[in-house]
């Protein structure tokens, strides 16, 4: 079973991300389970959100302790403990503004950064970091395949913001190498 | 093919499926989403029924009371302080013996405020007189939601399905949702013997004297208690059309050979088999998972519990003062047995206090230990002062 967690701020679209993720991963014939952690939402605090992906039913409803990755849509959060209980030898992929690549820091696994609100105000013409963090995300560790979020996209969206989703998963997934975390996947997720 | 659903929307496309002519609600956390996705369903033309806002839940549960009476199949949701809200109107629904259905996506009641899972709320309207079915997960969320509708038409008497705040209202998972040919062959379209109708009036509500309220209080205990059958039919009734049931009054899952029982209701039983299973050094446990809460299935209780050492009773609600609440009600039903078995009683996650995998070993190491009373697992009293631990 693979465990991520989603960090972000309330208005980010912390649980649109776990829920596309968890989407694309069951019309792909995978299990998968998604949820919130349940805070009282308001915009620009602190909030998280759990996926599950599996071959199996997944049975357990606790919170996501120790994700194998961690998904971090402000960069500002990555001072505020969001990296506790990342499993060694784990992924943390952050929306990162900065011309130097993140700091690793205290992390116990490598951390790559994109600018992916930057990305998104381009093409959809909103900073919302989550769809080309979950491109990036699938890029790097080939869970899925890139279709299979576009069909979650197409769930949600239509015409031409659906089409600059497109254009934004594809630019996102170019960005960061393929497979990178394809081995970390596969033996954190077993 | 399953839909990838959030359970919230998925009991408001199960309600839909059902055909309810009134809907009322009040929307209050965690129970929200399901009545945004009703009322998003009806606004889009997906659903056609009078779907009417209120200003309480008070309002919204007599609403459904008038519009039950007055014939129509009648749904309403709601949570925590929203259904002590509705208390008064809860038990002259059941009183009455008026069918309707109401989910209540259980949530901690205050004081505290808060806004996360447990099950104080339907255990605080738990002697209302209702039919109450617990759902372990969103598929039965869906599949008890639908059966609930036919269940209170044929017992006449109304039906809550407590699904868990936030744990199944707001998770998304693969759901299969049944067609609408199946949903109207399960349910056909109904009519209550006792409707309010100006060609045949009858007085509804009258005040009854010491004389006969005895007997009424009677009639309608065993008329909930009756309703045991029913549920198991139903259930088997939905297999037959769906293929899939949904738990019938209770079901045994884990070792049938293990000495230690865990007796629980909701979706925390889903946690307990995956630790059970993925820790295979640990004692192996008999998981009762209780879906009918009432009509209360001791006997059924009884004979899952044959063979048992030790039945470790969770809760997620407590009586201050007393200690559990399904624990004694266990304990009833299985006082007088020879060798039945002792009888741990916790509560855990109250509040919406995370019950992670390990509560599956603390549970079990229950039995090994010398008996104690009843207490909250998962509670740290060296947070409080001296004087409160």
């Amino acid at each position: 079973m693979l465990e991520i967690r989603i960090h972000g701020r309330g208005g980010q679209g912390n649980v649109v991300a776990a829920y596309l993720l968890a989407t694309a991963a069951i019309g792909f014939g995978r299990q998968a389970q998604a949820f919130p952690a349940f805070g009282a939402e308001r915009r620009g605090a602190p909030v998280a959100a759990f996926v599950r992906i599996d071959d199996q039913p997944i049975l357990r409803r606790c919170q996501v302790r120790e994700p194998a990755f961690l998904i971090v849509q402000d960069q500002a959060l990555m001072h505020g403990g969001v990296t506790a209980g990342l499993k060694p030898g784990g992924g943390v992929l952050v929306n990162w503004g900065g011309e130097d690549a993140p700091e690793r820091g205290a992390v116990q696994g490598e951390v790559i950064g994109i600018p992916a609100a930057r990305m998104a105000l381009e093409f959809l013409g909103r900073p919302v970091p989550n769809t080309a963090l979950l491109a990036a995300f699938l890029a790097l560790t080939g869970v899925l395949p890139l279709q299979a979020l576009l069909d979650a996209l197409a769930q949600r969206f239509k015409d031409e913001v659906l089409e600059n989703n497109r254009k934004l998963v594809e630019y996102a997934a170019a960005r960061v190498e393929a497979g990178r975390w394809r081995e970390a996947a596969h033996a954190l997720g077993a | 093919m399953p839909l990838a659903l959030e359970g919230s929307q998925a009991v408001a496309r199960a309600v839909a499926l059902c055909r309810p002519q009134v809907v009322a609600a009040y929307p209050i956390t965690p129970q929200t989403h399901i009545v945004e996705g009703i009322a998003r369903l009806v606004a889009d033309g997906r659903f056609a029924c009078e779907m009417v806002s209120v200003e309480s839940e008070h309002s919204a549960a007599t609403v459904a009371l008038g519009a039950a009476l007055a014939g129509s199949r009648a749904y309403t949701a709601s949570s925590s302080q929203g259904i002590l809200l509705m208390s008064e109107v809860l038990y002259n629904i059941a009183g009455l013996r008026v069918p309707l259905v109401m989910t209540c996506a259980n949530r901690a009641l205050g004081a505290p405020l808060s806004i996360w899972n447990d099950q104080q709320d339907s255990m605080a309207v738990r002697d209302a007189g209702w039919i109450q079915l617990y759902c372990a997960n969103n598929q039965e969320a869906v599949d008890t939601t639908i059966q609930a509708f036919r269940l209170a038409e044929a017992t006449e008497l109304p039906v809550m399905v407590c699904i868990d705040g936030f744990t199944l209202t707001h998770t998304l998972e693969a759901l299969d949702l049944p067609t609408q040919q199946q949903v109207d062959a399960f349910l056909p379209s109904y009519s209550f013997s006792r409707a309010l109708d100006p060609a045949a009036p009858i007085s509804v509500g009258t005040l009854v004297a010491p004389e006969y309220f005895s007997e009424v209080r009677h009639a309608h205990h065993r008329a909930v208690l009756a309703a045991l059958d029913e549920v198991e039919a139903v259930d088997a009734a939905y297999a037959r059309i769906t293929g899939r049931a949904a738990g019938g009054l209770l079901e045994v899952r884990g070792d049938s050979a293990a000495r230690i029982g865990i007796l629980a209701l909701g979706s925390v039983l889903g946690t307990l088999e995956d630790a059970m299973m993925r820790q295979p050094e640990l004692p192996r446990a008999r998981l009762i998972k209780l879906r009918a809460f009432r009509p209360f299935p001791a006997g059924l209780l009884r004979r899952a519990c044959a063979g048992l050492e030790h039945l470790v009773v969770l809760e997620r609600a407590i009586a201050p003062g007393s200690g559990g609440i399904l624990g004694p009600e266990a304990a009833l039903a299985l006082a007088g047995l020879d060798d039945g078995p002792r009888l741990h009683n916790v509560a855990a996650g109250l509040g919406g206090r995370d019950l992670p995998l390990e509560l599956y070993s603390d549970l079990i190491a229950l039995a090994a230990a010398p008996p104690r009373p009843f207490g909250i697992i998962d509670a740290r009293p060296e947070r409080l002062p001296v004087e409160d631990r």
